[in-house]
């Protein structure tokens, strides 16, 4: 159990001395504390797998350092460093029973064998695998056999926290939902600190209190499910999380307005005059555009398709060359044609080269 | 859906049926017939029944005595070929580089003796074992040991146990290599996770992931030393006495030397018998040693 920090970490796979825009992880520093669920969201070839692997030790940074509870241990082995991780794919140990593999981690660890036994029970129970312990590993489905890899990653109690790399791409749909509900209590069970790593946004957003959204080697926000749904730092962020995702569209911003495909919207807060040269875009969710019938003030948009999806539906529409979303309002027919949009000011954020500006009330 | 009835077919099927039949039933059916015949030249055979697999499988016999000599001869240098061979390939696997320039070099290295013919393996030991011209034979006389192939049927075992090894060592070592190179990357990486020591690894990922690569590494050895022939009769010619006469050079002898067809016929059948089913219970036994009794299916 330890508080781990990330000091001005970096790395390339074709060493330091690459180019540092080709770096795999782009300078990072971060603290992930004690006891936290964290999640490393992102797409694929984001950097997440190599930052993942960095911390538990399988890849040496090409700069930088990892503390754990202020101790380098960039000297360590990834079994010195007593870090547990779960792979993608199920690692099992084939010429093994359930209970064996379980035990595998404290065995080799000198744990006494009732102590091994009482945890491998508990950590059976809590994934259902109680009833196979004593059955030949290498018989079971993929999930058994994930379910038998997890249960190797919290079989530990002392670790200094347990890594997920996307432990649940060969899960069936209906068992992730609940193997991720039993990875939420047993993290609360077992005090451990949690860094699950994966590129589903639901993944991401049920399992963590905090999640780390990375983009092309960048760590882009930290915050809560909450913090990057409703103020995104990033465009990235805001494409990413949400489905449909943010509307990002370019705008000219001066004090409390912004001009967007001609017309002027009213914003909440006061940008003044945003840096020179800079690509300036305004974001906002679907969530907070509402179609309404065309009139005079409002942007005019051409309606092209409605996504129907089930608790709300979206239209996707045209303003000259921008697409866009916006919800429906419930009740509302809409056909063919012409739509005026409604923009809710609060939740207009405006960004400057993609990252967010703050503006003052 | 109704099946269309199509006789030419069997047109396509034609060619395979004739290749297998000149390559191995013809060739098979032939011997089968020698078998059960007895001949005294000028191309005229008589019926013997099963007269010669009675003599053959008979130790009393002058033919029975032979076989059975040459059999457990035979039986006792594939045992310790393959107690040798096995090991010392898995280790060489193990012991070889993962990646980088190593790894190009030792799998030349090691395909060196595989490429050489196998007659010609045999006259390098032949000479290099002589104890007045060959280096190894001419050393250890030096050393002080009394070494001599051609006198000593130990020093004969000795030395084409050691040749066997030294040919065929490599080809365990690379199909052991295959098989140590398809384990992914995360099972190392989970083994050194849950702390697993060197011996943990080799164990519980290693040896396991290696069992089908080494199932078809002891076939293939048990088969090629079980069949051994050029080597021993280049560098013994299956002496000094009949120590080191195998299975096969008995068979040479007997159909070539002495123009006993029925006999050898008899014995070919016999020898083919024995490869077979050694490898069936081997196969049969390796490949459900790892299965459970239950059955598959009902999972968690």
């Amino acid at each position: 159990m330890a508080r781990i920090d990330l000091v001005d970490l970096a790395h390339s796979y074709n060493g330091a001395t690459a180019d540092p825009s080709t770096f795999a992880l782009k300078p990072t520093s971060m603290t992930w504390r004690q006891g936290g669920a964290y999640a490393l969201l992102g797409p694929s070839g984001c950097g997440k797998t190599t930052l993942l692997n960095i911390i538990s030790g399988i890849v040496r940074p090409s700069r930088g350092k990892v503390l754990f509870d202020d101790r380098d241990v960039m000297g360590l082995t990834t079994q010195q460093r007593n870090i547990a991780q779960v792979f993608q794919f199920p690692v099992i140990y084939d010429t093994m029973t359930v209970g064996e593999n379980l035990a595998f981690p404290l065995k080799n660890r000198g744990m006494p064998r009732a102590e091994v036994e009482a945890r491998v029970r508990e950590i059976a129970e809590l994934l259902d695998l109680g009833p196979h312990l004593a059955r030949r590993a290498s018989r079971l489905t993929a999930d058994a056999k994930q379910k038998i890899s997890l249960g190797r990653g919290l079989v530990r109690a002392d670790v200094a926290a347990v890594l997920f790399d996307e432990p649940l791409t060969v899960i069936d749909p209906g068992l992730k939902w609940e193997l991720r509900s039993k990875l939420k209590v047993l993290h609360r069970a077992l005090d451990l600190t949690m860094i699950y790593v994966t590129h589903d946004q639901t993944e991401a957003l049920t399992f963590a209190d905090t999640v780390v959204v990375m983009h092309e080697g960048n760590v882009v926000q930290t915050g809560t499910p909450e913090e990057l749904f409703t103020r995104p730092d990033h465009t990235f962020v805001g494409y990413f999380i949400g489905s449909p995702g943010m509307n990002v569209l370019p705008a000219e911003v001066s004090d409390r307005e912004a001009r967007v495909a001609g017309h002027t919207l009213g914003l909440a807060r006061s940008y003044g005059a945003p840096p020179a040269g800079a690509r300036i875009e305004i974001g906002i969710r679907p969530e907070f555009v509402h179609v309404s019938a065309p009139a005079p003030g409002l942007l005019t948009a051409r309606l092209e398709r409605i996504d129907d999806l089930g608790r709300s539906r979206y239209a996707r529409v045209r303003v000259g060359d921008l697409k866009m979303a916006a919800r429906v309002p419930n009740g509302m027919t809409v056909g063919e044609g012409e739509a005026g949009l409604v923009f809710d000011p609060a939740h207009i954020h405006v960004y400057a080269d993609s990252r967010r500006c703050e503006g003052k009330a | 859906m109704e099946k269309i009835p199509n006789q030419k077919a069997w047109l396509l099927v034609l060619p395979v049926f004739a290749l297998v039949a000149f390559s191995a039933v013809i060739p098979l059916m032939t011997v089968v017939n020698y078998s059960v015949q007895d001949t005294f030249g000028n191309n005229k055979f008589f019926w013997n029944g099963a007269g010669w697999y009675h003599e053959l499988l008979d130790p009393s016999t002058e033919l029975g005595g032979r076989f059975f000599a040459s059999l457990w001869r035979n039986l006792a240098f594939s045992a310790l070929v393959l107690t040798i061979e096995i090991p010392l390939g898995v280790v060489i696997a193990l012991a070889m580089p993962r990646e980088g320039l190593g790894v190009a070099f030792s799998l030349v290295v090691l395909a060196l003796p595989l490429l050489i013919p196998w007659n010609v393996v045999g006259t390098i030991w032949q000479i290099f074992g002589r104890s007045d011209i060959g280096l190894l034979g001419w050393a250890l006389n030096r050393l002080g040991f009394d070494y001599n192939y051609v006198a000593n049927p130990i020093d004969a075992w000795l030395t084409i146990i050691v040749m066997d090894v030294w040919h065929w060592s490599s080809l365990v070592a690379l199909l052991c290599y295959a098989g140590l190179k398809s384990i992914p990357e995360a099972y190392y990486q989970a083994a050194s996770i849950d702390g697993a020591s060197r011996w943990a690894v080799f164990t519980a990922i290693q040896l396991p992931k290696m069992r089908h690569v080494l199932v078809i590494a002891v076939l293939l050895r048990f088969m090629d030393s079980f069949m051994i022939y050029t080597e021993p009769f280049v560098v013994t010619g299956g002496g000094p006495g009949n120590s080191t006469t195998f299975l096969s050079i008995e068979l040479v002898k007997l159909a070539l030397g002495q123009f006993d067809l029925g006999k050898a016929a008899a014995m070919s059948i016999v020898y083919m018998l024995i490869i077979i089913i050694v490898c069936w219970v081997f196969f049969t036994v390796m490949t459900n040693a790892g299965r459970d009794r239950e059955p598959t299916g009902s999972e968690p």
